[in-house]
Parts: structure tokens; C-alpha cells; sequence
């Protein structure tokens, strides 16, 4: 991370040496005037962002169960050890890594597939595309409420009657399987969003190079696989970045659909920290899972965002 | 088009009776391929549109035709489910998500606007500093701060209140929308702005008499898809109001009921997301311009 922004302060050094158009160096006011018109949303965004997250830090230190203890008592980082040897805790990390690995990695397969499918032109794609990004822009927890009773129910959902027409075992989705009950919901409402950078990206495809690949002689596969891939990859990188970002906060469909359940089988780590805060009212041990989950996050995060700075890289040569 | 094009050179470069048949070979595969690919889009698209017209067709149902176990598709519609809906209490509900979308929207492009102008038209140095401050917000899990939010919201008598759902929403789409017109204003040709300034416009003339009228699609789409995402936020509502909130908290009462009764869950659902879902059909090409951040050109 540093290292990149190291490199790319030096390139910029370097350019200003060399370039005789470049700007002289501003005046310490100068500097203050440019600056003044971001700092409203800096100021902002920084005190809606860093001052919870100092008191987030405090609190995890502190024993805070707002049913008994009334007042927090620094305790030594108790908090720590407890959410580092809780099987529960452990446990929704898994399901987050699942939930959010799962979902990302099936709306990319379907959404480039379906980006494939409506790049070429056919009567109708703009009305098949107009059905096929609906479902992202529907209420999720309306959206959540009706799957949950008319889609998941054994007896009286879609997926019972479609199992019973062709003969198969009713499956109660919620209690059997409701992980993937709970990605089939999220690929449902995050194929859209998939699609749609998927085909900006195809439709963004260098076509002379295609037809010159034709005129090589190369087919479809081969075009597809050395042509429009590579040309593809910062859309695919970015859209399981943004993918990522959302699907990690997961909360009203696990709210909503399962409720973290059964036997917290569905709980993720967003889910659980609400459990623990406005359920048990455990303030204290609620925030050393937050900042446990923001360093994990972090952790996950870190080599997509070294991905985002080369997307940023490649933005400031064109 | 350009298949016939390319078509055409390779009989002119090779030539013959035999490549000529095989270009016969070629496109007829190629027309089966074309269809495979449209009943492939009509498919996955039908596919995927199958839930929502389902849960229309339900909204139109009585409670017990929807709860045959097999699927009905022919009934008496009724209207029973949208008239109850609005007369559930969906007001004041419908009245607070408006205020909040609009005002917090409002507000993010105003506060946005300027801050994309000082990242990229006049810059500051190393902005992308401030980019990556600002998208790196996004990635913090939002429970890990929500206690500290709940404890000061308590403090300053704010829970249950329009005001921090109004905060929160801003904090969250804030620098969603800096990312988005930052992009649109970097599209905004230079020599446009340096010609202004040679003829001796200050900052603030250029930046409202010819980057702000520029800018109106850029900052429609950004305003749009923070109104959908202000519109649909379910986790803030949950967590700092109760009684005095937006509408998914309103549809969330339904679950307390302890039995759904799916037709009158499918017309509030109806009701409640088609101001979305029509503005999303509306404005989804500019979207796709709005979801990309500006990150990949």
C-alpha cells in the first residue's frame, strides 16, 4: 500500500522536474484555497466516521452490560480475550467469509454470463435487460418478507410447488439450508448490480482488436479468452470489490429471513455485534467485536484495495 | 455489421470456391449462435424478473387464493391489499423516508459538489489521498461504529428521530457521491475552463456558469442512486428509531405479526418499492455510469 503510494508521489516528482508546463509551486494560501472547498465533506466525513470509531476503541476496553452493570469499568481488555476464544464469534467469521465468497463469486459467474448473453443485439434487449436489473432496485426488506413466505416456504412457496411438479423432496430452505437460502436471496438482488458494470465492460470491448482476431483466424474462445478477458478484468476486479464491500454488511435479509439461525448458523459478523449490543446489551463486548471485525475486514480488504490503487494507477496515465 | 464486413475481407485476401463454403458454414452457425444467446438473455432475464411478478400477481390475490399451495394464476383481482396498505398507518412512514431521502441527498450534493471541484478541476495536491480516505469509510464494518452512534444519538435526544437517520444517510452516500461527480467533472474538457479563466472568469463564475450546467446529468445520476440507496437503508433505521421511522421499518412490522399473510406483504411490497424501481428503469444507463465510480474509463 505505501510502496505504490510512495512510487506514484515519486512519478509525480519526477513529472514536474521534467515538464516545463507544470504549474510552479503554490503558495502556502493558494494551497488553503484550493483546499477550503473540500473541507466541509472532510470535517464532515471525519467526524461522522472517526469519532465513533475512538469511542468504539474506548468502550472495548471497558466491562459495559447496560442491564447489569449500569456504568463501564475499564477492564484490562478482558473484552478482547473473550471475543478471541468465543466459538460464536469464530463462527460468524466463517459464515461472513461464505456469505460474502459465496454470493460475490455467483453473481460474477451469472452476471457475466447474462453480460454475454445481452451484449448481442436481439429484438427486445432492452426490455430483457430492464427485467433482468429490477430485482436490485426493489425495497430489500420487502423483498426479503416476500421470498421469505412466498418463494422459501415447503408448502406454500414457489420452490415447494416446483419440487412437488417435478417430483422432488420439499426442501424447508430456512431450517435445512439457510445459508443457502440466504445466498440464493443475496445472488437474486446482487446479479443486477453485477450485470450492469459487466456489460459497461463488454460493451467497452476494443472491437478492432476483435476483428483483427478474427481476421487471424481465432475463434470465439480464443477471442473471448485473449481479447475481451483481459480488456474485462478491471470491471470483473471492481464489480467483486463492490460486490465485497456491500455483501460483508449484510444485515435486514439475515435479519428478516432466518434471524441469524438456526443455532446461529446464519449469523454474520454484522449480525452478531447487533446481537450482542441490542439484544444482550453487552456494549462492551459488542465493541471489541466491532474492532476485531474492522481489523479482520482490513485484513480481507487490504490486497482488494492495492487492486483499487491500480485501477487508480492506470486512471492517471490515460 | 461488422461480421459482414470482416466476412467480406477474407474472401478478398483468400479467395476460392472452398472458403467460400466455409463462410456459408460460418454463418449459419453463427445465426444458432445469435439465438442460443437471445433465449439465453430472455431466460436468465425471466429468470430473474420471475419473483417480482409473482409478488404482483399475489398483491392482486385474496389471502386465500394466495395461500393455495399451488400457484394461482387465474383470479378475481382484487384491490382489498392496496387499500389497506394505505390505510395501515403508511403515512407518516412514507412522509419520513421522503424528508430523509430528499434532505440527505440534498445535502450530499451540495457538500460533494464543491469537494469534487477542489479533487479535480482546481486541485489540491495529492488528491487522491483524500479519495482513498474517503472510500475507505466505506469498508469499515458500519456495526463497529453503531454503539458510540446509538450512545451520543441517546445523549442529545436524537433516537427515534428523522435528524440521524438525516446524519447517518449522509455519512453513507457522502463519499459515494464525492467519487461519482468527481468522475463526471474530470470528463469536463480542460481547454473549456482555461478559456474562461484567459478571459478573466474567477473560479466561482466558471465553476457555476460552466461546470454546474455541464454537470446536470453527472449529478442526477449520482443524486439518483443516492436516493435509492437513502430509500431502501434498513440497518440504521432498525438500530436508532423505532416508532418514527422510514418505510422498511414499516414493512418490518409485518414479520411481528408471527404469520405473514403473503398478499398483503406483496401490495405494501408493491406499493413501497415502485417509486425505485421505476426511477431505476428510467435511469439505469446513466447508472451504469454512476455504479462504475469513474474508477474504470
Amino acid at each position: 500500500m505505501s510502496q505504490t503510494a510512495l512510487a506514484s508521489t515519486d512519478e509525480v516528482t519526477e513529472v514536474v522536474a521534467i515538464d516545463p508546463t507544470a504549474p510552479p509551486p503554490m503558495s502556502r494560501a493558494e494551497k488553503w484555497r484550493r483546499r477550503g472547498p473540500l473541507l466541509p465533506a472532510l470535517v464532515f466525513t471525519l467526524l461522522l466516521t472517526q469519532i465513533p470509531f475512538l469511542m468504539t476503541i474506548i468502550f472495548s476496553f471497558s466491562r459495559w452490560r447496560l442491564l447489569t452493570d449500569g456504568e463501564a469499568q475499564f477492564n484490562w481488555g478482558a473484552n478482547y480475550v473473550n471475543v478471541v476464544t468465543d466459538g460464536t464469534f469464530w463462527r460468524s467469521v466463517i459464515n461472513t467469509v461464505v456469505m460474502t465468497g459465496g454470493t460475490t463469486i455467483a453473481c460474477l459467474l451469472i452476471g457475466l454470463l447474462m453480460a454475454i448473453f445481452l451484449n448481442h443485439a436481439f429484438p427486445g434487449r432492452g426490455f430483457a435487460r430492464t427485467l433482468a436489473i429490477t430485482p436490485f432496485f426493489v425495497m430489500p426488506v420487502a423483498a426479503t418478507l416476500f421470498w421469505k413466505s412466498a418463494m422459501f416456504d415447503p408448502s406454500f412457496g414457489l420452490f415447494g410447488f416446483i419440487a412437488r411438479s417435478l417430483g422432488l423432496p420439499q426442501v424447508a430452505w430456512l431450517s435445512e439450508y439457510p445459508m443457502a437460502a440466504l445466498i440464493i436471496l443475496l445472488t437474486w438482488r446482487f446479479v443486477p448490480f453485477a450485470l450492469l458494470i459487466l456489460i459497461a465492460g463488454l460493451q467497452s470491448a476494443p472491437q478492432d482488436q476483435l476483428e483483427a482476431a478474427q481476421v487471424d483466424g481465432a475463434n470465439v474462445f480464443l477471442r473471448f479468452r485473449h481479447v475481451t478477458l483481459p480488456h474485462l478484468r478491471p470491471f470483473i476486479e471492481l464489480a467483486a470489490l463492490l460486490l465485497a464491500m456491500n455483501l460483508i454488511q449484510t444485515f435486514g435479509e439475515i435479519a428478516l429471513l432466518t434471524a441469524g439461525g438456526p443455532a446461529y448458523a446464519t449469523t454474520n459478523i454484522t449480525y452478531y455485534i447487533y446481537l450482542t449490543a441490542f439484544q444482550s446489551f453487552d456494549f462492551g463486548f459488542a465493541s471489541a467485536l466491532g474492532v476485531v471485525s474492522l481489523i479482520l475486514t482490513i485484513a480481507l480488504i487490504l490486497p482488494m484495495l492495492r487492486l483499487l490503487s491500480g485501477i487508480f494507477k492506470t486512471e492517471g496515465r490515460a | 455489421m461488422t461480421g459482414q464486413l470482416t466476412e467480406t475481407r477474407v474472401i478478398v485476401t483468400k479467395g476460392g470456391k472452398h472458403t467460400r463454403l466455409a463462410q456459408a458454414r460460418t454463418s449459419k452457425r453463427k445465426r444458432w449462435v445469435s439465438v442460443g444467446m437471445a433465449t439465453g438473455a430472455w431466460v436468465s432475464s425471466m429468470l430473474l424478473f420471475i419473483p417480482i411478478a409473482y409478488m404482483v400477481l399475489k398483491s392482486f390475490q385474496t389471502e386465500q387464493v394466495a395461500a393455495n399451495a399451488t400457484p394461482q394464476l387465474f383470479f378475481v383481482p382484487t384491490l382489498e391489499h392496496y387499500v389497506e396498505a394505505f390505510e395501515s398507518g403508511i403515512w407518516p412512514y412514507a412522509i419520513n423516508s421522503f424528508v430523509v431521502v430528499i434532505v440527505s441527498t440534498f445535502v450530499v450534493i451540495a457538500l460533494a459538489l464543491p469537494a469534487a471541484w477542489a479533487l479535480s478541476v482546481r486541485a489540491i495536491q495529492n488528491p487522491q489521498d483524500s479519495l482513498f480516505f474517503f472510500i475507505s469509510t466505506k469498508m469499515m464494518p458500519i456495526a463497529a461504529g453503531i454503539i458510540p452512534v446509538y450512545v451520543i444519538a441517546s445523549q442529545l435526544g436524537l433516537l427515534n428521530s428523522v435528524t440521524i437517520l438525516i446524519i447517518m444517510h449522509l455519512g453513507m452516500n457522502l463519499p459515494l457521491g464525492i467519487w461519482m461527480l468527481r468522475s463526471f467533472m474530470q470528463e469536463i474538457p480542460h481547454e473549456i475552463l482555461e478559456a474562461a479563466a484567459v478571459d478573466g472568469a474567477s473560479s466561482w463564475r466558471v465553476g457555476w456558469s460552466i461546470v454546474l450546467p455541464l454537470m446536470r446529468p453527472g449529478i442526477a445520476s449520482t443524486a439518483l442512486l443516492c436516493a435509492v440507496f437513502s430509500w431502501n437503508e434498513y440497518f440504521y433505521a432498525a438500530n436508532l428509531t423505532t416508532t418514527n421511522s422510514t418505510l422498511p421499518l414499516f414493512m418490518q412490522k409485518f414479520l411481528s405479526f408471527g404469520e405473514l399473510y403473503t398478499a398483503q406483504v406483496a401490495a405494501v411490497a408493491v406499493v413501497v418499492s415502485i417509486p425505485v424501481v421505476i426511477a431505476g428503469w428510467i435511469a439505469q444507463k446513466s447508472l451504469v455510469r454512476g455504479l462504475l465510480f469513474g474508477a474504470v474509463k
